[in-house]
């Protein structure tokens, strides 16, 4: 049997993958902002804030980095509403990739907020600044700069990741991609092109992050 | 309906965690087989083989691991050619494995100091005889910790191959959510079970990370 590939099958359906594309975009935008707010906050607190809550992060942490995204996000839309807490497919997956990012990003940023000299923050505070201060300007500018690469890759990873948040209906672009085999049977076509632009997306966001990692730190 | 107790459901995961216990073994070895071989293309110095292996590797790491089990599972049937998931999860994971194994190999083995190439080269020694003498036994000890440390993303990726219908304890759960309603409870296991099989490994790799550290 010969199969012959048809990739002009695909193009009634273009708006169907760009909408799609555009849904992975801003999932990963907006997981992207509120999950490293997030790890940003749990790392600080891990480092400087009382025990307890120290623990409680690391515990947060461990969790999230040592479980499939998968099974996350079938506990948050699955699992969530038997205790009470109801959420639609797409509350649910930006929900899920904000805690999944900002279990990996805690990490991250810890290690960075680690390599910051004592002598440093010693410095800031005998210079009369407050906490607040010496951990915006002194501690975490600093560890930021030192992460930011470790930063940048770990949000590609859950770019791609993001593919899983398809099979609780999330229309997402391989929810997308799915959605088109259905209907033209063209299964492999679609996903190699729903690959590559996935592909794309990571070589672009790569480039996009790499920029902007210029601006914000000029020296690095 | 039957009754589902907790031993019931507990014990209906345990026995499907052993097939994400074989799926990841399994993938792990030929992934790292595979990854050993194209670690040698990665680094011969041959322009082309070098640029192959580049595209390979940017392919299948920038690509999720979800559409690279589609195009197997799905794509590869159109052909005629008759692909079970045990077999789409197991090449897939290769795969993708092997692509991560290979690029976190190359910078092992370019720690190894210059010196070391040169040497060996003075020696007339053959490029493999190079990598299998000098270079390798040199990189293989810092490439234990981030190999032991990417075993657990072996081993959360196959969580994936349930999507394709391959049975292991992320698709037991799943079947038996369905069966007994019970949603928290279930995935809650699933994830204790995933715990309890990736915490060890990424304690692991972190107490190997922080040996390697102190001798250095």
């Amino acid at each position: 049997m010969t199969y012959k590939l048809e990739f002009g099958e695909l193009l009634p359906y273009w708006d169907v993958l760009a909408q799609g594309l555009l849904f992975t975009i801003v999932l990963t935008l907006v997981s992207t902002v509120v999950g490293v707010a997030l790890g940003t906050a749990a790392a600080s607190a891990r480092t400087f804030g009382p025990k307890w809550l120290g623990r409680l992060v690391d515990v947060y942490v461990e969790l999230i980095r040592n479980t499939p995204f998968l099974v996350q996000l079938f506990f948050i839309f699955f699992g969530l509403p038997s205790i009470g807490l109801k959420l639609t497919e797409t509350q649910a997956a930006f929900l899920a990739m904000v805690v999944n990012l900002g279990a990996y990003s805690t990490e991250i940023i810890r290690a960075g907020i680690e390599a910051v000299p004592k002598g440093h923050v010693e410095a800031g505070v005998s210079l009369a600044m407050t906490k607040w201060q010496v951990l915006r300007h002194v501690v975490l500018k600093q560890a930021f700069q030192k992460v930011y690469p470790a930063l940048s890759s770990q949000i590609v990873i859950v770019m791609l990741g993001s593919s899983v948040v398809s099979q609780i209906s999330a229309e997402d672009l391989t929810y997308a991609a799915n959605f088109i085999q259905s209907r033209n049977f063209r299964a492999f076509e679609v996903y190699l092109v729903a690959a590559l632009l996935y592909l794309l997306l990571a070589i672009a966001m790569r480039a996009i992050l790499r920029g902007l990692g210029r601006v914000i730190f000029p020296k690095a | 309906m039957a009754d589902f107790s907790l031993w019931v459901i507990l014990s209906n995961l345990l026995l499907a965690a052993r097939w994400t216990v074989v799926l990841s073994l399994v993938a792990f070895v030929s992934g790292g087989l595979v990854g050993l071989a194209l670690l040698f293309l990665r680094v011969s110095q041959v322009p082309w083989l070098e640029f192959v292996t580049k595209c390979y590797i940017e392919f299948f790491q920038g690509t999720p691991l979800l559409m690279q089990l589609f195009l197997f599972f799905f794509g590869i049937a159109l052909f005629g050619i008759e692909v079970s998931p045990w077999m789409a999860a197991w090449l897939a994971l290769t795969f993708w494995t092997s692509a991560f194994l290979t690029e976190i190999w190359r910078g092992c083995v370019e720690a190894v100091p210059r010196g070391q190439w040169e040497a060996s080269t003075s020696l007339a020694l053959s490029f493999i005889e190079q990598m299998r003498y000098v270079i390798l036994p040199q990189a293989f000890r810092i490439a234990i910790p981030p190999t032991v440390g990417f075993s657990v993303q072996v081993v959360k990726g196959t969580a994936l191959t349930s999507i394709i219908g391959f049975i292991e304890v992320t698709k037991a759960g799943t079947m038996l959510n369905n069966a007994t309603f019970r949603p928290f409870l279930v995935y809650s296991l699933v994830a204790l079970i995933y715990f309890a099989l990736c915490f060890p490994l990424s304690w692991y790799a972190k107490i190997l990370e922080g040996r390697f550290h102190v001798a250095r």
